[in-house]
């Protein structure tokens, strides 16, 4: 019996027992009408080939394995960035359910969303009661300044109309007539999150400045971070770098606080965010930054379209990304760089000169969202890696023609390849064909990881199998030293691990690397 | 079971006032009928004492914009009952964010080579886009089959879950499967599961059984030699081992597990089930349908049994064996007495330490009430439990397991689960994902029940050993003591109750 009150085994070793081991190896053959082994095996060598390659990267209809979520995810995520926001999901409820969860694994926090939980006879009638119903209760129970309403597929595909929806709900005084429900359609069979969190912030930003004057106050920033797991470090350190030149900006939508809120004994529904005023007053910006391009493209439309100048990044990490947007930053705002800040930037490529010996020529695979991918394959070429595969299944022809030609600036993207649309499935294929040293991604990817064997390092979003790490900025130099420290552990640790073999690599194992 | 006790029903009805007053009229009247507080049972039952009646409405219609916790028909489908079925392929069937979701997070266990002969922690979708829900999804879904059938032929056959836009759009899944099954000679089921279908995941687990039946069952010759002592688990998810932890029990008894569903199951323990002797039942909720249907139609018997805790798996044990005769009670005695020494000592080193700790539940499918017992084992009292997506049947059950005074709660909200907790001030909650965190920010310790928060198997007796493990780390860990800054005055009383 394996079991002891005296050193508890769970999962982990208990089935590893030769108790378990037997019993399980007993239902194999017993039950299970499993195929030979040989078959299993031979059809697991197959999917390592060239062959299976041409076959997997040639699928037209079917998706396996695919690193992209659905649009009102990411309106969900925009609403966590506002004071006081209730995100209200017009469809099925189950959804709501879905993007919840989907958060607090990632965050390790509550997220908070509610469903106007549509069911069959709403189906055939519309949900217009359910909205109406919804909203008062809503605004009673969760006292929110705000109600931000997308919605599911289902209320997509009857086609119920938002914007009626709520004026009749006010009208049936559901929320008071003045009450801020801004709105956004994110049907789920068009594009990807990041869509829906363009979408929703666009929503949020039409709400209140539709109609306004704008009176342009020089000098002033927004800035709109994107979908980005990483909020809390990299937007605290992307204010302390505009605090450091002194420019006068504004976040729209900050999730830093919403999602990284204390334990005190106080569970607070709400905390942070943009508020409300500051929305208001972000129309006389002179100009509206992207942290991330693909995130937010009709957003930034819809800025130059009232007046405001507008920069887009691509999730700016490392030393040149950084550069860029802290140059932009003084350009519109007059100000200077300030000297502390060349001298941070001095110290991560200080720390890039010191490791460089371990990081050149290092191929690397990396997929996520379109912008980390390419902020990500411009840090790699910075430290002399060469990112081989570029992939992210919610990326665009526009997102691979622009990756492209940033591969093409450098010789360390020579033999690089950009994948756009294409699945995690698929790019099990390319690393077994197209081997690379490490895989940067999400926990999704430790599947791959476990069947190439090729070194996974998590840096984006969704993480749910490690704790933390979205709690530090991956962005700027900071972020950028950060980025760097992770690759290089697992390097060393991989390095380690190899050499570890008392009596047989007791050289190579050294102490000092 | 093994302890006495009674709540403070006079403080859980006047929590429930509260709450109640928050909402405009019209959901204050609806939501009353959802919350109560048990009375005590005046009936005996037939194997148990029925210790309370805990009756409310239930299985009905969430209120929009409310939080409710409940999930979607896919949920109970895909995520519940066919998504473990390893050696099949679970197209998720619509746009790609239910699949995304849902993706590996049940923790489903199994043995097998995924990706080759085993599909369980893989995301399949038809990821729809616009021109799908256009045009219909028909074609693609045909497309899609095939390309499996050449990307992953040995896969067993494949199930078609629909997603919300499927049904809403009138495609004709049956129709596909049911050309493609005969074209690649597979097993291909379609459910139609559509999230917006009945009020919960209930309907789901529903639909799913009636998909086994009618697509599934006696569709082809089984060859299979029956034993006398051949029983199926039905309603065990495996989820982190729970199956396999039950299954050891089972065999040392003598018994023959033939089926296991659906935890690590494969499509031939489901295709031979109608074979076996007994059904055993975990999960009354989700799979009593299919059980219902084997004994009307292939006169197998079922019986609901309950493997959390020692006093109910040792129940459980002799009830099962007394269905085969004296050889399997025999048995069973022997079993019990195996496991009893690791009873004691787990009792011995956790109760002095979990004695009289209050617990509130809100979960779904059969934890609300069948943990209830392996918490007293422990010396714990359960103060107040609730179904995210019960029926009348399973409030009836209830009735076995809690006492007078406890506060029964049926799709709760978030507001009231919030406002409940922080009025009782349990010294644990045991919930899931949604609720971890806002719990835990108040200084109360957790534990999800849905995943075994990555741990477990809490079933049987090496998981009650996991179980008691879990409970007493998450109560006495240090943490909780910290959560008050030493130069700020205690303004929150309450958190240093729970910090105890």
């Amino acid at each position: 019996m394996p079991q002891s009150a005296e050193k508890v085994l769970d999962h982990a070793p208990l089935f590893r027992e030769p108790e378990y081991r037997q019993m399980l190896a007993e239902k194999r053959l017993n039950f299970e009408c499993p195929h030979p082994d040989q078959i299993v095996a031979d059809q697991g060598e197959f999917t390592k080939t060239w062959e299976y390659r041409e076959k997997n990267l040639a699928r037209e209809a079917l998706v396996v394995n695919p690193a992209k979520a659905c649009q009102p995810l990411g309106a969900v995520f925009a609403a966590a960035g506002f004071e006081r926001t209730m995100s209200f999901v017009h469809g099925s409820q189950g959804c709501v359910a879905y993007y919840r969860s989907h958060l607090s694994r990632h965050f390790k926090e509550p997220a908070s969303a509610v469903s106007s939980s549509m069911t069959e006879d709403a189906a055939v009638f519309g949900g217009l009661k359910n909205m109406v119903d919804g909203l008062a209760n809503t605004y009673q129970l969760y006292d929110p300044k705000m109600i931000a309403v997308s919605t599911t597929c289902m209320a997509e595909v009857i086609g119920d109309d938002l914007h009626s929806f709520i004026e009749n709900a006010k009208d049936e005084g559901s929320v008071p007539r003045d009450f801020d429900v801004p709105f956004a359609h994110t049907p789920a069979f068009v594009g990807s999150h990041v869509d829906g969190y363009d979408v929703a912030v666009k929503g949020i930003l039409e709400h209140f400045w539709k109609g306004e004057e704008r009176t342009e106050a020089e000098g002033t920033i927004n800035i709109i971070p994107g979908f980005d797991g990483f909020c809390v470090g990299n937007n605290r350190e992307l204010k302390r770098l505009l605090d450091l030149i002194g420019v006068s900006y504004t976040f729209i939508q900050d999730a830093s606080d919403q999602f990284d809120t204390p334990s005190d004994g106080e569970y607070r529904m709400y905390d942070g965010g943009t508020k409300i005023e500051e929305v208001r007053k972000a129309l006389n910006a002179e100009a509206t930054l992207s942290l991330q391009r693909y995130n937010t493209r009709k957003t930034l439309e819809y800025c130059e379209g009232v007046g405001q100048a507008t920069a887009s990044f691509h999730y700016p990490l490392g030393v040149q990304a950084t550069d860029d947007f802290l140059m932009e930053v003084s350009a519109i705002s007059g100000k200077q760089i300030p000297e502390a800040l060349r001298l941070e930037r001095g110290r991560l490529v200080d720390a890039m000169a010191d490791s460089q010996s371990w990081l050149h020529g290092k191929k690397y695979a990396i997929y996520g969202d379109p912008d980390f991918v390419y902020g990500m394959a411009r840090f790699i070429m910075e430290t002399g890696g060469e990112p081989t595969h570029c992939l992210a299944t919610n990326g665009t022809s526009a997102w691979e023609a622009e990756l492209k030609e940033l591969l093409a600036s450098s010789p360390f993207g020579k033999g690089a390849q950009v994948w756009a649309g294409k699945d995690l499935w698929a790019l099990r294929s390319l690393l077994f064909t197209e081997p690379v040293d490490l895989l940067i991604g999400n926990s999704y990817g430790k599947y791959l990881e476990r069947d190439t064997g090729t070194p996974l390092i998590r840096l984006t979003f969704p993480i749910f199998d490690r704790h933390h790490h979205h709690r530090f900025a991956l962005m700027g130099y900071q972020g950028g030293l950060r980025v760097l420290t992770t690759i290089l552990d697992k390097i060393f640790d991989k390095l380690d691990r190899e050499t570890s073999e008392t009596g047989v690599t007791d050289y190579s194992y050294d102490l000092t690397r | 079971m093994s302890l006495e006790y009674e709540n403070d029903g006079g403080l859980h009805a006047r929590l429930i006032e509260e709450v109640l007053s928050q909402y405009p009229d019209k959901s204050a009247k609806r939501r009353k009928k959802h919350l109560n507080v048990a009375k005590s049972g005046d009936e005996a039952g037939e194997e148990s004492e029925v210790l309370s009646e805990c009756e409310v409405k239930s299985n009905i219609k969430s209120i929009p914009g409310v939080m409710t916790i409940r999930g979607c028909a896919y949920a109970g489908s895909k995520g519940v009952v066919w998504g473990p079925v390893k050696d099949m392929v679970h197209i998720s069937h619509g746009p790609v964010g239910c699949g995304q979701y849902s993706w590996s997070q049940r923790r489903n266990y199994y043995v097998g080579t995924t990706g080759i002969d085993t599909f369980v922690t893989m995301q399949f979708t038809s990821d729809f886009q616009e021109k799908d829900i256009v045009f219909g999804g028909d074609k693609k879904l045909e497309r899609i089959i095939d390309e499996i059938e050449e990307l992953f032929p040995l896969n067993k056959g494949m199930t078609v879950q629909s997603e919300c836009p499927i049904g809403l759009i009138g495609d004709d899944t049956e129709a596909v499967s049911r050309n493609k099954a005969k074209e690649h000679e597979k097993t291909i089921v379609p459910v139609r599961c559509e999230g917006f279908r009945g009020v919960s995941q209930s309907l789901g687990h529903h639909i799913a059984n009636d998909a086994i039946r009618d697509w599934v069952f006696e569709k082809k010759d089984i060859e299979f030699e029956a034993g006398p002592y051949d029983v199926n688990v039905v309603g065990d998810y495996n989820i982190g081992g729970d199956a396999w932890a039950s299954r050891i029990l089972l065999e040392e008894m003598g018994l023959r597990v033939v089926g296991n569903w659906s935890g690590d199951a494969t499509l031939a323990e489901i295709e031979r089930a109608p074979k076996a002797k007994l059904n055993l039942i975990h999960c009354y909720r989700s799979m009593n349908y299919i059980c219902r249907h084997m004994e009307e139609k292939h006169g197998i018997a079922w019986m609901e049994y309950n493997f959390f805790g020692p006093s109910q798996t040792e129940a459980s044990l002799r009830k099962i064996a007394k269905h085969f005769g004296p050889e399997i009670e025999a048995k069973a005695e022997v079993v019990i007495a195996k496991y009893r020494p690791l009873v004691d000592a787990v009792i011995a080193k956790y109760r002095p330490r979990l004695e009289g700790r209050t617990v509130m539940l809100y979960v779904g499918g059969l934890r609300p009430r069948h943990v209830v017992t392996a918490y007293e084992d422990l010396g714990m009292v359960i103060v107040g439990t609730g179904y995210e997506f019960g029926h009348n049947d399973d409030y009836q059950r209830t009735g076995h397991y809690v006492k007078k005074g406890t506060l029964i709660y049926d799709d709760v909200t978030g507001y009231e689960l919030e406002k409940f907790i922080e009025g009782i001030r349990p010294d644990l909650v045991g919930s899931g994902i949604k609720e971890k965190y806002p719990v835990q920010k108040m200084g109360i310790p957790f534990r999800q029940m849905h995943s075994w928060d990555y741990s477990g198997p809490y079933h049987g007796y090496d998981g009650f050993a996991i179980f008691a493990r879990d409970m007493d780390l998450a109560i006495n860990n240090p943490v909780w003591n910290l959560y008050n800054a030493p130069w700020k005055k205690k303004t929150e009383p309450s958190a240093a109750i729970a910090a105890e």
